[in-house]
């Protein structure tokens, strides 16, 4: 293919009036040049009005709040937070709470999701039925009564505090939550952590030697005894020479509820459980639509080789599915974080609730903080999918290579 | 979302309206023909609709009272039910002419939401909600319970000084509407409801066993609960602060609905004074000269309503209390209609 040899007189004209729609001749120009402007105008029209609007009213307005004392409690924070933090700290505890759903709720619902897909073409009928029954009744249903579904069930099974479920010695299970023990770090720590990282290098070393010999010489070695060596020796060698790297602070129950341990919260169970099974239902139709564009004699190649079906799926097939996967999984990816801002009705503390709820309530200043939630939400979106391009750009040199 | 939705498009109406309603917002009323009053989505005694779709309550009261004085007439009300989160910015953007729903009167409200507040319809006071099983008997012995609580409201923080000033630890669960958060609360999610007192006894009610709950006796912060008006219109603001007042000095002036036809043609000088026999108090509100018989032949006297929606005529039974008159013990009063 030799196209590129001609090379057209304007190059410049060209290209401008292609990214500007292509309609010919400079009138065409001149009638976009025009429509935007006058949409900067609107756009200029409806700032200078607002703040006219705000100030003859006299509504505060500005993001000087955020400064301000919060006085409220959350209820999960990852970053140290009391109430005598400010809305800056409030937005972040929130940020951060959506980011920890969203990217669990991705991880589980990938893997959930091709597990149904594989399952709905599985050869085995009653697997390919349950699996499709799942998508078909999970994708049907509004997310909103899947979660209160969820929340309300898990809280409904679990006893209270003082009646808790303990399935191993300091693990609890009850309405407040799952509470296991919190780990404190000891002395050998370092050493046992060291010791853990040398075996995954060793091992790593290890297995590029074995393939090495395996591609140039034939020779199959098993290694599989020495890694299992390394990792249990090693850490072993350590906690006898420099004692436990853990103990561990045990919960108790303490009046009305758990003192010490750490706790996982069943607003984010819930919401974790809805949007991973939710989600997952669209995934899994994304992979399959994938998978069976994957021209059929590609398994049957492999298969005629000898192979497994899985190794062939795993080798073969899904490699070449990933391509038409990715950019709908993105899809998926984005909806999923933008659902996990439904969180509010079930009392998880996501942005939405502590940020555009609370806070908004008690500082009054709407515009700026829907403003921030938006641009917010914008910003993780575009990240995400950036972080998708990225690896589907890899991939597809990968696979041209 | 929804709510987040009617923000964001309150939000772009407040951008984009040349400028919404500020002054006369009496004369948009009449020439609307109706007053669109904003109300709670639902809470019994405040602001609820019966089955047929009409709306009662304290809070409902000062809207008819309203509509009776502007229009004679108290149907001429759109009631928009409003979440916490929504209202003020549906007051903001002209979407309502009054807010009514038992909202506190702070300092930040009064003057950061561009609203005024024009009285107190009820001295409220946050307190506690707990399961009798729990033997429970005061809000100190809550130490690291787990608090349910409606968020957008001046509560979480109320609840987070009081915790913090008794120095006890404590996990707090916000949801967006009361009737999640009681959900949660029945489910045993948490051990305690926490909201201002009045509207406890109004949740308790929705609960399936009512008896087997019960409110504790501490009452951690002031809540003066009052109806808002916007910024820059200070006859509408007149009008919306007298109309309560009216209602509180018909109760002092011993005005009932049953009554008030007899006692207009009263000749005592402080009753033909209100009633408009005596002078134009009316007329220079911006009203008519029959103001006052309007509103208590169509909604009663102050203390009439108190019992009709919360107090001893209703389910909730909630005592007058601080809401009774400043001479039976209370600390309600109007300034005199003269």
């Amino acid at each position: 293919m030799s196209v590129g040899t001609r090379s057209p007189p304007l190059q410049l004209e060209l290209r401008l009036k292609r990214a500007l729609g292509g309609r010919a001749g400079w009138s065409g120009l001149a009638a976009q040049i025009v429509f935007v402007i006058v949409l900067a105008w609107i756009a200029y029209e409806i700032v200078v009005n607002a703040r006219t609007n705000l100030e003859t009213q006299h509504i505060a307005a500005g993001f000087g709040f955020l400064k301000n004392t919060a006085g409220f409690d959350v209820s999960q924070n990852l970053i140290p937070y009391s109430g005598s933090d400010t809305y800056t700290r409030v937005f972040l505890v929130g940020l951060l709470n959506t980011i920890l759903v969203s990217v669990i709720g991705i991880f589980f619902a990938t893997v959930l999701g091709f597990i149904v897909a594989l399952g709905r073409l599985s050869p085995n009928w009653l697997v390919a039925r349950v699996a499709g029954a799942y998508v078909e009744i999970v994708r049907n249903l509004p997310l909103l009564f899947q979660m209160l579904f969820w929340y309300l069930a898990v809280l409904a099974v679990l006893p209270a505090p003082r009646q808790s479920l303990s399935p191993v010695s300091g693990v609890f299970l009850n309405n407040r939550g799952v509470i296991v023990p919190t780990p404190v770090p000891q002395p050998g720590l370092d050493f046992f952590a060291l010791a853990i990282l040398i075996a995954i290098i060793a091992s790593l070393i290890l297995h590029r030697y074995a393939r090495h010999e395996l591609y140039r010489k034939g020779r199959s070695i098993r290694i599989w005894p020495f890694v299992l060596g390394l990792f249990v020796g090693l850490p072993l060698l350590t906690v006898i020479l420099f004692g436990v790297p853990l103990s561990f602070e045990w919960p108790v129950l303490k009046g009305f509820n758990f003192v010490g341990g750490s706790r996982m919260i069943p607003e984010f169970v819930a919401l974790t459980l809805s949007l991973t099974i939710y989600t997952a239902a669209f995934i899994a139709e994304i992979v399959r639509a994938g998978i069976m564009a994957v021209h059929k004699g590609q398994m049957e190649a492999g298969l005629s080789l000898g192979l497994s079906r899985g190794t062939v799926l795993r080798l073969i097939v899904v490699p070449q599915a990933l391509r038409v996967i990715l950019p709908p999984l993105t899809n998926q990816y984005l909806n999923l974080t933008k659902n996990s801002s439904l969180a509010v009705a079930i009392g998880y503390p996501d942005l939405v609730s502590v940020f555009a709820g609370t806070t908004l309530s008690q500082t009054g200043q709407a515009i700026e903080i829907i403003a921030i939630t938006m641009g917010v939400y914008l910003l993780l979106s575009l990240v995400t999918s950036a972080i998708m391009s990225f690896y589907g750009w890899r991939l597809s040199r990968s696979t041209a290579q | 979302m929804k709510c987040v939705s009617l923000v964001v498009s309150l939000a772009f109406a407040a951008g984009l309206s040349a400028q919404p309603a500020v002054a006369q917002t009496l004369k948009v009323i009449k020439e609307r023909g109706q007053l669109s009053c904003g109300v709670s989505q639902g809470l019994p005694g405040f602001s609820t609709p019966d089955d047929k779709g009409n709306w009662t309550g304290l809070d409902v009261d000062i809207c008819r009272a309203l509509a009776a004085a502007i229009f004679d007439d108290t149907s001429k009300i759109k009631f928009v039910p409003l979440s916490a989160k929504d209202r003020f910015t549906a007051l903001q953007s002209g979407e309502i002419d009054v807010l009514s729903r038992n909202t506190t009167w702070t300092l930040s409200r009064d003057t950061s939401l561009g609203a005024n507040f024009t009285g107190v319809t009820y001295y409220d006071g946050q307190g506690f909600l707990v399961k009798k099983s729990l033997n429970v008997n005061s809000a100190l012995e809550l130490s690291n319970a787990s608090v349910c609580v409606q968020t957008g409201t001046t509560t979480e923080q109320n609840l987070a000084d009081y915790f913090k000033g008794n120095k006890m630890k404590y996990e707090v669960i916000a949801f967006t509407t009361a009737d999640e958060t009681v959900k949660a609360y029945e489910s045993g999610r948490c051990d305690v409801f926490t909201s201002d007192v009045s509207q406890l006894y109004a949740e308790r009610l929705k609960l399936a066993n009512p008896s087997d709950h019960v409110v504790l006796p501490e009452v951690v912060s002031k809540e003066p609960l009052g109806p808002m008006v916007r910024h820059g219109d200070d006859q509408w603001f007149d009008i919306v602060k007298w109309v309560l007042f009216a209602m509180i000095n018909a109760e002092e002036l011993g005005v009932t609905q049953k009554n008030v036809d007899e006692m207009a043609k009263s000749d005592k000088p402080d009753l033909k004074r209100a009633f408009g026999t005596d002078g134009n108090l009316g007329e220079q509100l911006g009203l008519t000269k029959d103001w006052f018989y309007r509103i208590i032949k169509a909604v009663g006297n102050y203390g009439e309503s108190f019992d009709r929606n919360v107090g001893a005529g209703s389910k909730l039974q909630i005592a007058r209390g601080l809401n009774q008159l400043w001479n039976k013990g209370g600390i309600q009063y109007a300034p005199p209609i003269r």
